[in-house]
């Protein structure tokens, strides 16, 4: 099990909410959502997304061209913001370049290139000659694209487990540093809108027709949003200054494909293992970023869970109601509000959670609150009953 | 990095329909004669979900079957690693959201997420040890065992690792034309013990020509199928041979392994 804490050096993250952290955390300050009706090409369903403003106005420069879909449009976007590129820049000067891991999750990552390549099947059936997947839709094709973007060259991969994926990277990251094989890792999330998303959650009845309301008696579902996180990760020094990542917990529900175990065992299971590997106790975390997807069976499931392992006290929020499910970005997008939390002891409510369902216990903020706290957890669970938690400290 | 040790090996592909089959073919490396894939139907799959299943699940999940007959483990952490996971989902899918209404079938939707092999891994044996699902794109088998060592190794457990690879079906087949549907399985553990087989240290950072198979149809597995890299490794195991092999790694990169026998 890793020992050593692992210092969060820099991060930013780009969501429905705006671009790099001041946007977000006016947003969740000021109380204004990023989600709207679903206005993505001509989708025909009744739903609300958390939509990146921007992407389609900003192609990626020449040199990246053979990289150029949404998601990695995205990703470009994100990394300008918070002079995250600088900061990795001045992490290769540190490290040398071959030192640097980089951990990316997703979950479809530019599905919608391929989407858009079966529209233009000529007569015989034929994509497009100009149709590159390797470097827009399979799921290496993000790591790839920010492996090149920030001249990376260390050990690298794609994380992909659903919901979860983003969240893991973290886990991956910490243990490649404990075995010595990178002195810094940049970890990140990065999922944007596409139309298999939005139709096969709607296919299982997933997808809600309002804004999506976790916790709520009223909670039907989830609104599909989009977005990116980053992270450079290094080894805890002396004197060092951010939030530490203390502890990371993985497991497997080994229960069903697409609805979680209905008591949360792989849930409350992932939550024990993040403390126990940071060594903190239940009642000594101030605020639990929920996975929170707002859909009947989850909510209930991750409520179990959280009664199990904190009990009633313990604040906490799903932020799904303010940048909609942003799926495979969600882990590191959630990890950043988490760090923003402790950072800026600014615990955001759940948004859009109007009646609370009666039969759930979770303390969850229905206002904001302004209150300093030393340790945060972020939750994210994905299909296929793959759980992870993640617990940050801050010191002060 | 420290050391690992194979204590257990599953394997399915083309004319190599287990590991003890496979590794009579390897030990002498001749005989080998391609052919199409038996239709797969992995007993630890309920019949009831395996009907809902793809190939690309069903494959990776014979290559586990076939690691697991010889060892019980009462729990396993997993690493799951294939270049692209199950494209002829995306084929179905796309062609779906192409025809009026956009009906995308509800399993297809959820077998569609890159650990859908993982999920129906976990659901058959009930591990509920931690699971990664990831892509290295052609270096997907090397990617894997790294993290898999990696993952024994700082967390003293064993993992089992599972590589595999699917043709790209329909209008996508002329971007992976020559791909082999493949599946290896490797239980790797951070001791050596009874059960070792091989002790493998990776060597992250050292490359070099890959290492190849001298059979010409198992050379084409090799060099078309991700999962397949893992084959001149598999052939140092059935020789029961010391070897220091370079296995793909990123693109353009490499990544050596020496490999000891344990027996």
């Amino acid at each position: 099990m890793p020992t050593r804490p692992i210092r969060i050096t820099a991060y930013t993250l780009t969501n429905a909410l705006g671009s790099g952290v001041d946007a977000s955390l006016h947003a969740l300050q000021s109380g204004q959502s990023g989600l709207r009706p679903c206005d993505l090409q001509d989708v025909d369903l009744s739903t609300w997304i958390g939509r990146v403003d921007g992407i389609e106005a900003q192609p990626l420069p020449t040199a990246l061209s053979r990289f150029e879909c949404r998601n990695n449009r995205l990703a470009h976007l994100a990394l300008q913001a918070d002079d995250f590129s600088e900061q990795i820049s001045a992490a290769v000067h540190r490290y040398g370049a071959d030192r640097i891991g980089l951990f990316m999750g997703t979950s479809t990552s530019g599905i919608s290139a391929t989407e858009e390549a079966y529209r233009h099947r000529n007569e015989h059936g034929d994509l497009p000659d100009e149709f590159q997947p390797t470097t827009t839709h399979i799921i290496y094709s993000i790591t790839g694209f920010v492996r090149s973007c920030l001249q990376l060259k260390g050990v690298a991969l794609t994380v992909s487990t659903a919901c979860s994926s983003s969240a893991k990277v973290f886990a991956t990251a910490q243990r490649y540093l404990e075995a010595g094989l990178c002195d810094a890792a940049v970890v990140g999330g990065v999922d944007s809108l596409c139309l298999t998303t939005l139709y096969g959650f709607h296919a299982l009845d997933l997808v809600s027709s309002e804004r999506c309301k976790p916790w709520d008696v009223n909670r039907d579902g989830i609104n599909i949003g989009e977005g990116a996180g980053f992270a450079l990760l290094e080894r805890e020094q002396a004197g060092g200054q951010g939030c530490l990542l203390l502890g990371s917990g993985e497991s497997s529900d080994a229960y069903h494909m697409s609805t979680p175990h209905p008591e949360g065992r792989g849930a409350a299971l992932a939550m024990r293992l993040a403390l126990s590997q940071a060594g903190v106790a239940a009642d000594e975390v101030g605020y639990i970023n929920l996975h929170g997807t707002a859909t009947p069976s989850n909510d209930a499931a991750e409520d179990a869970a959280v009664m199990q392992v904190f009990g009633r006290e313990t604040p906490c929020s799903s932020t799904k109601g303010w940048t909609g499910h942003t799926l495979g970005a969600a882990g590191a997008i959630e990890v950043i509000v988490t760090l923003m939390a402790l950072e800026a002891g600014y615990l955001p409510c759940s948004l859009n959670t109007e009646q609370p369902d009666n039969r759930l216990s979770a303390n969850v903020l229905l206002e904001s609150v302004q209150q300093e706290i030393t340790f945060a957890m972020s939750n994210s669970f994905g299909f296929g009953g793959n759980n992870c938690s993640l617990l940050f400290g801050c010191e002060r | 990095m420290k050391p690992v040790y194979i204590e257990a090996i599953g394997l399915i592909g083309p004319g190599l329909a287990s590991w003890q089959q496979a590794a009579a073919i390897l030990a002498d490396d001749g005989e080998y004669q391609t052919c199409e894939l038996p239709t797969l139907k992995p007993g630890m799959l309920k019949p009831n979900e395996r009907r809902r299943t793809t190939l690309t699940i069903k494959l990776a999940l014979q290559a586990v079957q076939d690691a697991l007959a010889s060892n019980r483990y009462p729990d396993l952490s997993t690493v799951f690693a294939s270049s692209d996971g199950d494209m002829d989902i995306v084929d179905r899918i796309c062609q779906a959201l192409c025809l009026p209404d956009r009906p995308v079938s509800p399993t297809f939707f959820h077998n569609s997420v890159h650990n859908a092999p993982a999920g129906y891994c976990s659901i058959a044996t009930g591990f509920h040890a931690p699971s990664t699902s990831l892509s290295g794109l052609n270096g997907s088998f090397a990617v894997g065992l790294l993290d898999a060592a990696v993952q024994a190794t700082v967390e003293q457990q064993p993992v089992m690792l599972v590589s595999y690879d699917t043709p790209w079906p329909g209008a996508l087949n002329r971007f992976r034309a020559q791909r082999s549907p493949f599946g290896v399985a490797l239980v790797l553990s951070p001791q050596e013990s009874a059960q070792s087989v091989v002790e493998l240290t990776l060597l992250p950072g050292t490359g070099g020509d890959e290492s190849k198979m001298v059979d010409s149809g198992l050379e084409q597995l090799r060099v078309h199928t991700p999962a397949a890299s893992s084959l001149p490794l598999l052939e140092a195991i059935a020789q029961n041979s010391t070897a220091r092999l370079v296995l793909p790694y990123l693109v353009d990169e490499q990544i050596a392994v020496e490999v000891r026998p344990c027996r």
